[in-house]
């Protein structure tokens, strides 16, 4: 059958093992957040639990800044995302609008039926 | 004996969960998923299952990219109820048939040389619990259908291609068929159908697309699976490529179309198509 994923796909991630492998610390940040104890510690303090996970100083500044666009091209798997988001208080909607250069607003509006969220 | 009563392909939206827990399901955005899902009911009470196989993917609840499994098989008699990040949802752990899942396993191993990764636990989430709340409503304690989680990596490329995994649904129908005990089966293809949820093209959906994978799913699925994940990324989103699970539940679910719906609100293409055994 050959090889399923044959080029470049403009605005896309296509999540690899070469970007798995790069945003590992991230995603293992992201894994812990399943457990309640950790999402508190992460709440109490953010910046210990970036360094527990070892995250390099450009990963802890793309959390600190809410870069969910920056998050995802340095291997943040999207449904690891969705956990940073949710324990930030930031919705996949949200973060998507950002992604796209949009406001919350402006995204919702492209919607067909917003409400359905 | 095991027959294969029927299938059903069908899209595990997150959003769904919190839906049903909070009794959303009559609003005016989610009375149409809701309502579609009516005649599939009334269709299963029919056909008495008594094991659900779910065809699924684990959105980083219980699986991690450490020790990451192309096809997973839950060979236990419970599956607790993950938390994926957003605390635990209020529902009955699911009970399993471990008879059957072991009986799987030899025959999908030694028979159809498909070499799962065999799982003794696995917390289940919103992929495989959304088509279990849409198709099988839960009551207080319990649901009223036995499952069993088939996890398949559309996550981490590579990929099994969706050749493998409607060969895996032809092997699983062959398993269920050879299995001496009497069970009534049905398998669920699971996969939100066009959706993209990152980068500049969040959002991205192709209902034409999604249309024309339920007709081909119909009418041509040995077919439609020869589509790449190429082509599934470029024409409906890259996370689309769920959309692979379809075919392992075609693959053992080989009669008559029943049902059919679709539905996009808002960032997925929620289909629904059913088929006899």
């Amino acid at each position: 059958m050959g090889r399923q994923v044959t080029g470049a796909i403009p605005d896309t991630s296509v999540f690899d093992l070469r970007l798995s492998l790069r945003g590992k610390r991230l995603n293992r940040l992201c894994a812990a957040l399943c457990s309640p104890a950790e999402r508190d510690a992460f709440k109490r303090d953010e910046e210990a639990c970036m360094s527990r996970f070892g995250l390099t100083d450009e990963e802890k500044a793309l959390i600190r800044n809410r870069d969910f666009k920056g998050l995802i091209e340095a291997g943040t798997n999207i449904y690891y995302l969705l956990k940073i988001g949710s324990v930030t208080g930031n919705g996949l909607y949200q973060m998507g609008a950002q992604m796209r250069g949009e406001t919350y607003q402006q995204f919702l509006a492209t919607r067909k039926i917003s409400d359905a969220r | 004996m095991g027959k294969i009563v029927g299938g059903i392909g069908l899209s595990h939206v997150p959003s769904v969960g919190p839906v049903v827990d909070r009794h959303r399901t009559q609003e005016a955005a989610w009375k149409p998923l809701f309502d579609a899902y009516v005649p599939v009911r009334e269709w299963l009470a029919k056909l008495k299952p008594d094991v659900a196989i779910v065809v699924y993917n684990d959105h980083a609840a219980d699986f991690s990219f450490d020790k990451y499994p192309t096809f997973a098989l839950g060979v236990a008699d419970r599956y607790p109820i993950g938390d994926e990040g957003f605390g635990t949802r209020p529902l009955p752990e699911v009970k399993g048939d471990l008879d059957l899942s072991i009986h799987l396993s030899e025959s999908l191993i030694y028979e159809h040389e498909f070499d799962l990764t065999l799982c003794q636990e696995i917390a289940v989430e919103h992929g495989f619990l959304v088509p279990m709340n849409l198709c099988f409503p839960h009551m207080k304690d319990a649901w009223p259908v036995r499952a069993i989680p088939l996890q398949v990596n559309v996550v981490q490329h590579p990929l099994p291609t969706a050749r493998r995994c409607w060969r895996l649904g032809q092997a699983l129908r062959a398993a269920v068929e050879a299995y001496p005990a009497d069970a009534r089966v049905v398998v669920m293809g699971t996969g939100g159908m066009s959706h993209q949820l990152q980068g500049k093209r969040f959002g991205f959906m192709n209902e034409k697309f999604d249309q024309w994978f339920m007709d081909r799913l119909e009418a041509a699925p040995e077919e439609l699976a020869t589509i790449t994940h190429q082509k599934i990324m470029e024409e409906a989103g890259a996370e689309a490529v769920e959309l692979i699970m379809w075919l392992t539940m075609r693959g053992a679910a080989r009669g008559k179309r029943v049902d059919r719906h679709y539905y996009a609100p808002m960032t997925t293409g929620m289909g629904l198509v059913t088929f006899e055994g």
